[in-house]
């Protein structure tokens, strides 16, 4: 098996950038990957791969972030994303330099481009990963402190490099790893918001590729006419240090003025649950969970949400989680670090009320 | 001509009603409904909605999976589709998406050998139970049609070549353009799909298909378990995590500065 892929070495990350800015994700992938760079422990090397038009100076941004090399594709053709170009050219670059691993952030456009890309090489790609090892040692130490997977099965010697591919499947009900045992390179998304950047450090030294690839304008098919900001504000649930959230327990969407109000003094964004989405009282692009948005803020408020595991899949491992809930039987309080069983609407107010005070609180309680 | 429209629909289960035995861990799939998968269902909707418009459209759902999902096909032609196709064999089953398109694109050829070309194929962006996205591109690429995916809004001229859509982005859409024949992926925010109506429930003749891989006539390297690309290594369920504090107050107000004082000694504010 290994003298198969005897030329497939290193791990790329398809960086992702729109309007000559790279997308978050893309510098959570280069960290990912010099992570996973250090499991393999020969000299896999992460490189970069960057496809648009006039963005020499995103090249150094990757350097600075961990990658040794930055492949490079710039053409006028490229400029806006579109599936058949950018499917076309990254092909032409994974033909030429083989690739172990190709990572993609799921994004609307990493999951448009990556599916095409991996049908058109015949290879496996496995969507939305939350969690990525390659060594059986690493894996099982992931799975003990995560998982109820019993290890027993798996040998912690085991000299088997391949990348395994953690994803959430069955609405989060069941976690699956995948593995890609017969064909490369191994591809994946990763879920934005999920994995680590490294610190940056300006100036960092990488090689330059330019590839070479082939692209007309017969081989585009479509057409953008238009790209239209949504007027709404942008909500940046990944990045986000406090989540206030709302749920069918606000009861109509006037309740979430209250978590907008919460959230305003806490510093915090507005998140919600499927329900409230579904019910028409918030904007999709709140929503949290295995179909919404993948968080983990210092501290998730999940204020009359009952914890329905498709929701618990996007945010349960925040570093805390604050349940306010009626119900004391809401399977939210079984991942909640603290749980507060009430109103919300007689108990957000107060925290609000508190919240400056509560360096005096503590200190009064604790004298 | 007849203006053909092809839509791919996959029966799945509700994963809102999937619970797990706390004892075992383990998926409890009992009494779990099966559905017509809701993003298939939007689908669906758009391709009626050209039927509806048009005196000579023909809408067939394609779909791939065990012989009872024949039900949500039943669903599918009440709703107003002229016909469906299952493809279903032992052949085809345990496949990845990679193996799925290649078994449901030779159902397409052999429609195509049967019909004539198609014109337009629907999906839905992604499946309850996978949320993988894959397989609509994945069939486009095998096709060698353009796709657009997160389509959100449609619009089509009466020459039915040139098709607006506006896909959704997260932070707002791209207006684009694109000619038939083409794939073009559903999501939620594309129209509220209509009900099934009597006159489609109780027709007598509902046109079901039932094809397998002989009829199909498919490359059995390409399909099923053994074919995929991609294998399942372990699966497990995540580990709960340990249960919390338990706030005490006797108001509201003493439970809002218990919480605070809770996380101001944890340094959490």
């Amino acid at each position: 098996m290994s003298e198969k892929f005897a030329d497939y070495k290193n791990i790329w990350v398809y960086a992702e950038q729109r309007n000559g800015k790279l997308m978050n994700v893309a510098l959570e992938l280069i960290g990912e990957a010099c992570r996973l760079a250090g499991e393999i422990g020969e000299d896999a090397k992460v490189c970069t791969l960057l496809v648009g038009d006039n963005i020499d100076d995103l090249a150094q941004e990757c350097f600075d972030y961990g990658s040794s090399k930055v492949f490079m594709i710039q053409d006028p053709l490229l400029k806006r994303y579109t599936t058949d170009g950018y499917t076309k050219v990254v092909v032409d670059a994974i033909n030429e330099y083989k690739p172990s691993i190709v990572l993609f952030g799921a994004t609307h456009i990493g999951r448009d481009l990556a599916p095409r890309v991996a049908a058109r090489l015949d290879t496996g790609l496995t969507a939305d990963c939350t969690h990525l090892n390659i060594s059986v040692k690493h894996y099982i130490e992931y799975a003990e402190e995560n998982t109820t997977l019993n290890t027993a099965t798996l040998d912690a010697n085991d000299p088997d490099k391949g990348l395994k591919m953690t994803r959430p499947a069955f609405g989060g009900n069941l976690m699956a790893t995948i593995v890609c045992k017969n064909t490369r390179p191994q591809m994946s998304t990763v879920r934005p918001g999920v994995m680590q950047k490294r610190e940056k450090v300006e100036g960092a030294k990488g090689e330059l590729i330019n590839v070479d690839y082939k692209l007309s304008a017969d081989d585009i098919h479509i057409e953008i006419l238009d790209v239209v900001k949504s007027a709404k504000e942008l909500v940046s649930l990944t990045d986000a240090e406090i989540i206030c959230s709302g749920g069918r327990g606000l009861g109509d969407a006037a309740g979430f003025d209250l978590i907008k109000k919460f959230a305003d003094k806490v510093g915090g964004v507005v998140g919600s649950s499927r329900g409230a989405v579904d019910a028409g009282w918030i904007d999709q692009s709140h929503q949290v969970g295995q179909t919404g948005t993948t968080v983990k803020p210092k501290i998730y408020f999940a204020c009359g949400i009952s914890g329905a595991i498709q929701h618990l899949a996007g945010m349960q491992t925040s570093d805390i989680i604050v349940g306010i809930n009626r119900d004391p039987d809401a399977p939210i309080f079984e991942v909640a670090d603290y749980g507060i069983v009430g109103d919300l609407y007689k108990v957000l107010p107060e925290i609000i009320a508190s919240w400056d005070d509560a360096e005096a609180l503590f200190d009064a309680a604790t004298k | 001509m007849a203006f053909k429209i092809i839509v791919c629909a996959k029966q799945v289960p509700d994963t809102n009603e999937i619970k797990i035995n706390p004892e075992t861990g383990t998926l409890i799939r009992d009494g779990v409904p099966s559905i017509l998968n809701n993003d298939d269902a939007n689908a669906l909707e758009e391709a009626l909605r050209i039927k509806d418009k048009y005196d000579d459209v023909k809408v067939t759902v394609v779909s791939m999976g065990p012989p009872q999902a024949t039900d949500m096909l039943f669903e599918c032609v009440a709703m107003g589709a002229d016909d469906a196709i299952l493809i279903s064999d032992r052949a085809v089953g345990g496949s990845d998406t990679w193996a799925t398109s290649n078994a449901v694109v030779a159902g397409i050829q052999k429609y195509v050998k049967d019909y004539g070309d198609y014109d337009l194929i629907f999906a839905g962006r992604q499946a309850i139970d996978g949320d993988t996205a894959q397989v609509g591109p994945q069939i486009a690429e095998k096709l060698d049609i353009p796709q657009v995916t997160y389509v959100q809004e449609f619009e089509m001229d009466d020459a039915r070549k040139n098709i607006t859509v506006k896909r959704k982005m997260e932070d707002g859409y791209e207006l684009i353009k694109i000619q038939t024949p083409c794939m073009l992926t559903a999501i939620k925010e594309l129209n509220e799909p209509r009900y099934m109506n009597m006159k489609g429930i109780f027709a007598e003749n509902k046109d079901i298909k039932v094809w397998n891989a002989d009829d199909i006539n498919v490359d059995r390297t390409l399909v099923g378990l053994k074919a995929s690309p991609t294998n399942v290594f372990r699966s497990f369920t995540p580990k709960p995590k340990g249960k919390g504090i338990t706030v005490k107050g006797d108001s509201n107000k003493e439970l809002a500065t218990n919480l605070l004082i809770g996380l101001k000694g944890k340094h959490i504010i």
